[in-house]
């Protein structure tokens, strides 16, 4: 997956998390990416980077347009924060699951929201999150 | 108290009206000057003010040049007052600072012509001017601040109206985008107006809202569950085809909400539960 532009967002408030999702959809519409894929790819991003400001307090988002061996266009997304980490991560994957009073569906929903889903992270050692929707055009 | 201090304060006592003078010049003389939104008299009658006041502080300092210690609350206070006039005047940072900065040279021309260890003098007068400066520019910054925060809230306010549609009906139109400080705001008016209007049906529209995630649904939800302690059915709006994807993806359950596409479904539900009927009339010019 060759980049071909990529944007840094430091994640640190409210006001981040909703310029992190409208980046994210201006590059989808770039992309011609159809309303509704643009649509749940900004909740996909809402739901990682409100985990940073709750979680982690502070992080980073980068955003990127990407190409895959086929030449099919997506819009990638890596959430990263060296916050305090997930111990248990299938449980934190599991729907209903949270720690901090949520409704424990942001990770698990943002998997379902996006085509690829990925997440490293360990106590202590922060966490990242990475994310790819493909457009369904050329 | 330090001797570089008394010497200061020396100055400020015994060639006062030199010093105002000079000041006053070298305001007028800043690069940038405003003139265009702040008086040369009224330039004056501040800078006689604060040196009354910094007089009075340097006079009563315990010699550890602490401008935030109690003693120089006077000080402060009208540094601040300046920030905030200026600020809302149109002042940049810089030329409100330049109040305090332009004072440098005047009092180190004066300063040299005293007794003692002039160095040690140049440094207390440097380190009083700089800090008094650099109070004056948070000052600013914070008046700013707190502007911004008041239009904001004000915003807010403007932007969540609860409307009574019918007696026992109101309706919610939420537009834009819902961080927690805003949804926290809107649904707490909610609340009240359910009460203020003794309703039984609220109607919450999420058709102006781009992005429903866990947070915006957690939210909408807790409404929902307050409202019915209160006494209130709520109804949710406005949820668009890709929104129900969302919803769906998500995981959200909202099986215990009323839900309806459009704000037209829901005001006709809330119309029929609170035992209305709406009837057309063949013609509207029949009678
Ligand atoms: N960036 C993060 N850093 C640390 N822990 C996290 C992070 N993101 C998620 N978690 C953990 O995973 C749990 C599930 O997250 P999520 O599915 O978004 O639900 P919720 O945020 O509603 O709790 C959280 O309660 C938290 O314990
Ligand atoms: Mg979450």
């Amino acid at each position: 997956m060759a980049p071909d532009a990529a944007e840094r967002i430091a994640i640190d408030s409210d006001a981040d998390v909703v310029t992190a999702r409208q980046r994210a959809r201006a590059l989808a519409v770039t992309l011609e990416m159809p309303s509704t894929d643009q649509t749940l790819l900004a909740t996909a991003i809402s739901e990682i980077a409100r985990n940073i400001t709750t979680y982690a307090v502070r992080g980073e988002v980068f955003i990127e347009l990407v190409r895959d061996a086929k030449g099919r266009r997506g819009v990638k997304v890596v959430a990263r924060d060296q916050g305090p980490g997930i111990a248990d991560l299938e449980r934190a994957l599991t729907d209903g699951y949270t720690t901090g009073g949520g409704l424990g569906l942001g990770l698990p929903g943002a998997r379902r929201l996006v085509d690829e889903f990925d997440i490293q992270t360990a106590p202590g050692e922060g966490t990242t999150v990475t994310l790819v929707k493909w457009s369904r055009s050329a | 108290m330090s001797e570089g201090l008394s010497v200061i304060e020396g100055v400020l006592r015994g060639q006062r009206e030199t010093l105002l003078a000079e000041w006053v010049k070298a305001q007028l003389a800043a690069p940038g000057v405003r003139t265009d939104l702040i008086s040369e008299s009224e330039l004056r009658v501040e800078s006689d003010r604060f040196l009354t006041a910094l007089v009075e502080a340097v006079s009563a300092d315990s010699n550890a040049m602490d401008i935030m210690d109690p003693r120089w609350d006077a000080v402060r206070d009208q540094l601040t007052t300046l920030s905030r006039t200026r600020a809302t005047r149109g002042f940049s940072p810089t030329e409100t600072a330049t109040f305090v900065f332009s004072l440098k040279e005047p009092l180190f021309e004066l300063l040299k012509s005293t007794e003692g260890d002039l160095v040690a003098t140049i440094w207390s007068a440097t380190q009083l001017v700089d800090g008094l400066g650099l109070y004056t520019s948070e000052a600013y910054l914070r008046s700013r601040e707190e502007v911004i925060r008041r239009q904001q809230d004000e915003l807010i306010e403007l932007s969540t109206p609860v409307v009574k549609l019918w007696q026992g009906v109101v309706a919610l139109p939420l537009i834009g985008t819902l961080d927690s400080a805003r949804t926290q705001v809107v649904m707490e008016s909610l609340l009240q107006r359910i009460v203020e209007t003794d309703s039984a049906i609220a109607i919450i529209d999420i058709t102006g809202v781009p992005t429903v995630d866990t947070m915006v649904a957690q939210h909408l939800l807790k409404a929902v569950t307050a409202a019915r302690l209160m006494g209130a059915d709520c109804i949710i709006s406005g949820i668009r085809p890709l929104i129900a994807q969302t919803i769906v993806h998500l995981g959200l359950d909202l099986s215990e909400v009323t839900t309806k596409s459009s704000l037209a479904d829901a005001v006709t539900v809330a119309l029929e539960r609170t035992g209305h009927q709406i009837v057309r009339r063949k013609s509207a010019s029949a009678e």
